[in-house]
């Protein structure tokens, strides 16, 4: 059967990067006795995909990992064994069964929710004439190929300042259809310099969803919620 | 929240910051406070290459099933962060508690290859402790040396105030309370490490004096202290089943090189070649109780969630249990997804079936080690392993569907003719001939022989310990004339080879066999900016010409020069188990191209029968 997990990670965990946070869980899969299922042929190896890689550098209170296993546990008693083999900033959230015809993760993740911590408050006027305006919001994106122009202003569907204008929490296109990093709306808010190129700030993801809803009308819905508990 | 030694700044601008965090799954954690005894053990070179060893995995856990005891690890800074400590004035730092090394005990620095030794200097000075013995106080940690490269501890003799000579599982324990006692007792620094050469196996360099002859080789070398021991003898544990070994293994976040279980089934080697030190300086040959193996591979298994387990040896055909421990592997974990890698095979019919079923054959490769091309050079070396047996070996794995074959050689071992080297062409040739001899409708497409050659460098407790070494040039005229040889076969297209640089190889040869004078050359090596030595991004030779040219040195009269039989050597005051009275035997011996049979054909009486343990007493209740 098919099973999400979700899990957050704090501390120390955040300098390890996503390529070996996946080394990490195939490991704690076999220390935990979950009993994962494996692709055939002569290196098999485990049938597990992440939703969206996390940076290094950030926190996460919404990861998710989906997996196929055999069963024989409960949510209750998976979380538990797998808890109990985690490292210090790693605590597994919650262990659900999908449903057969559910979309893996990766496929179906389309927002994703931030909280960027500052060190001192942001100028909350600028902020909102920032957020507000129509003109396109213009950063550049590194990739393999090379850098490009990207008008990031219709992958910010949300945010509000927050913790006496410390904090800001965004909620931004995810996944592969249209994806934004929090650091591009961070270069984009230097640029109009309401905050210093590379200021220190602690970013944390705080959700992942997929979009339930029409086209019109988009309902964002947190990955674990697609699942349920198994009993 | 655990505290980290590197600012966040830091921490976000070098590459793997998770080598620096520590929290790795298996970490030990204790109260520094509750101990006695903090031990920092170093492995001087990057973390992913340190966390492969395991040697520091065995004594990090025997040290800290001690309760009175905290030992932590510390590895090399990898460039990037090395420029940012020194920039900003940040000590060097145990992963464990992230307290700089300097406030421990002990700091352990195990010495595997001789081009870590500028980054045992790094360690130091990033650690904030004099890179000298005589400039430390009891401000600064005991700094001692284990490993390998102390059969021949001189290059290092000005850095450590101890070394530990063999296996770390006998006199640790003693060492931790001879060191209680003393700071008990508010003893000098100097009186404790006096009460340590009464301990076996623990060598204290200060209390030695070397005398030179004017040709620079040495007149007279010893103890310059009553009461402190003309030889120290190498530390041995006679029984390994018992002996303790990491059932929790640390297990990094970083993909490391050893990714995997490491299953050490046994040590030493009966084989005997007379160029390999590792097969002197463990002996005798002692194995691991079958049983106790697989107790050990399944804890091991569940306790880290390795994908993979690999069996750690000198030869593991040699193991008399191999085949009921390897069968047990694959019937008990080969189903659950865990491979098996069983490195240092002979290639024989059990061999082959065993990797058939661990290995997808159209991508696994044979390896076979002849190390020199023809049987007259085999014999000087004493590898057991003939034309035949190669051929054998070869057609079985080919009518079993291998196509790819891995061999090993050395270039410039002692006595080398044209016809030797020329050798490694021929039988590269054979083997493919071999293959091709196959019908065409049994083989798939074309073979594909890799030949390797390094250089030979001779090394301290070896038969070949008074050969010279080849110059650089010598050797890279060896490795064209191999090339040329290698293109004029007739199956040319089916044959590779490569050689190793040579740069490196000379100036490993010179720390192998040197003696004190050469901390000079370390030290001023290190100023000029030499460190990671064994990374070829890193290496400079022109750092090491220079530091020898200030320091007056000439490096080749460590590698080129002939010895004498009754040279004393540097390392001599070492009692290794294999004695000189057999090394010059053996010497003489592969000067006369006479083959001596192996530990279990027949004894030669090599000195190591001393320990009573392993081979030496097999079939003797
Ligand atoms: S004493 Fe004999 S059996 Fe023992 S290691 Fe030496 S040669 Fe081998």
């Amino acid at each position: 059967m098919k099973v999400r997990i979700k899990f957050a990670k704090s501390g120390v965990m955040k300098y390890v990067g996503h390529l070996d946070m996946v080394r990490y869980f195939q490991k704690a899969m076999r220390r935990a006795g979950i009993d994962i299922s494996y692709t055939a042929g002569f290196s098999p190896h485990q049938i597990m995909s992440f939703a969206q890689p996390l940076g290094v550098g950030l926190y996460s209170e919404g990861e998710y990992i989906d997996i196929e296993t055999a069963g024989g546990l409960t949510s209750r008693e998976a979380v538990d064994a797998l808890n109990a083999v985690m490292a210090d900033g790693v605590r597994i959230l919650s262990y659900r069964k999908l449903p057969d015809d559910a979309g893996n993760a990766m496929s179906i993740v389309a927002r994703a929710d931030y909280l960027v911590q500052f060190s001192r408050p942001l100028d909350a006027d600028r902020a909102e004439r920032f957020f507000r305006g129509t003109e396109p919001i213009e950063v550049e994106k590194k990739s393999k190929r090379g850098v490009t122009t990207v008008n990031i202003r219709p992958m910010v569907s949300g945010w509000e300042l927050r913790d006496e204008n410390r904090s800001l929490w965004l909620r931004l296109s995810a996944g592969s259809a249209s994806n934004c990093k929090p650091e591009l709306v961070l270069d984009a808010l230097a640029l109009a310099d309401i905050i210093e190129k590379n200021e220190a700030v602690q970013i944390t993801r705080l959700e992942l969803y997929a979009d339930t809803g029409t086209k019109q009308q988009p309902v964002c819905t947190p990955l674990e919620d697609l699942g349920e508990d198994i009993v | 929240m655990n505290k980290l030694a590197l600012p966040d700044r830091i921490l976000m601008e070098i590459e793997k910051p998770a080598r620096y965090i520590g929290n790795e799954i298996n970490m030990i954690k204790k109260n520094p406070a509750q101990v006695e005894i903090r031990f920092c053990m170093c492995f001087p070179d990057v973390y992913e290459v340190g966390m492969s060893h395991l040697g520091i995995q065995i004594l990090y856990d025997m040290f800290n099933r001690w309760e009175d005891t905290y030992c932590e690890r510390v590895y090399s800074p990898w460039t990037d962060l090395d420029k940012a400590m020194r920039r900003e004035h940040i000590p060097l730092f145990a992963l464990e508690s992230q307290d700089p090394i300097k406030d421990f005990d002990f700091l352990g620095i195990t010495l595997q290859y001789e081009m870590c030794y500028t980054n045992v200097l790094q360690v130091l000075d990033l650690g904030g402790i004099p890179l000298r013995w005589k400039d430390r106080t009891w401000d600064h940690p005991i700094v001692i040396g284990g490993g390998p490269c102390v059969y021949n501890p001189e290059p290092l003799a000005d850095f450590f105030d101890l070394f530990y000579i063999g296996e770390g599982e006998t006199v640790y324990r003693q060492l931790l309370d001879t060191y209680k006692t003393s700071r008990r007792l508010k003893e000098t620094r100097e009186e404790f490490l006096y009460r340590c050469t009464q301990i076996e196996g623990l060598y204290v360099p200060r209390f030695y004096d070397v005398d030179y002859r004017e040709d620079g080789t040495i007149a007279s070398f010893g103890p310059n202290r009553d009461g402190v021991p003309e030889k120290v003898g190498k530390q041995v544990v006679t029984d390994l089943s018992d002996a303790p070994y990491p059932l929790k293994p640390v297990v990094p976040f970083v993909k490391v090189i050893q990714d995997r279980v490491t299953l050490e089934i046994m040590r030493g080697c009966i084989r005997g070649c007379r160029f390999c030190q590792a097969g002197m300086i463990y002996r005798p040959l002692r194995e691991k109780d079958v049983e106790v193996l697989k107790e050990h591979a399944r804890q091991m298994l569940q306790s880290t969630g390795h994908e993979e387990i690999s069996l750690s040896s000198l030869s593991s055909s040699d193991h008399s249990g191999l085949a009921e421990l390897v069968n047990f592997l694959i019937d008990e974990f080969g189903s659950k997804g865990v491979n098996i890698s069983l490195p240092s095979l002979r290639i024989d019919a059990f061999s082959l079936d065993v990797m058939r079923k661990v290995q997808d054959i159209r991508k696994s490769s044979l390896t076979f080690a002849p190390e020199a091309g023809s049987q007259r050079m085999r014999d000087v070396i004493n590898k057991g392993l003939t034309e035949e047996d190669i051929l054998k070996g070869a057609a079985l794995a080919f009518s079993g569907g291998w196509n790819k074959v891995k061999l090993y050689f050395m270039l410039g071992l002692p006595g080398e003719t044209e016809e030797d080297i020329k050798g490694i062409a021929w039988l590269s040739e054979k083997i493919a001939e071999t293959y091709y001899a196959i019908p065409k409708d049994k083989r798939i497409g074309k073979c594909q022989i890799t030949a390797s050659s390094s250089f030979f460098i001779p090394k301290a407790f070896t038969p070949f310990q008074w050969s010279p070494m080849g110059t650089k040039k010598e050797f890279l005229d060896k490795a064209r004339i191999v090339n040329e040889e290698m293109k004029a076969q007739l199956n040319r297209k089916s044959l590779r080879y490569n050689w190793h640089e040579a740069d490196l190889s000379e100036l490993e040869g010179v720390f192998a066999r040197g003696d004190r004078r050469l901390c000079d050359v370390l030290v001023k090596a290190y100023e000029n900016g030499a460190l990671f030595d064994s990374w070829s991004e890193c290496f400079d030779r022109e750092k090491w010409d220079d530091a020898f040219a200030r320091c007056g040195m000439d490096p080749s009269f460590y590698t080129t020069r002939p010895r004498e039989r009754d040279e004393i050597f540097p390392w001599d005051f070492i009692d290794a188990g294999v004695s000189k009275t057999f090394l010059l035997r053996e010497w003489d011996r592969a000067m006369a191209g006479q083959v001596t049979p192996n530990c279990r054909v027949q004894c030669s009486g090599c000195g190591a029968m001393k320990y009573k343990g392993g081979v030496c007493c097999e079939g003797q209740d």
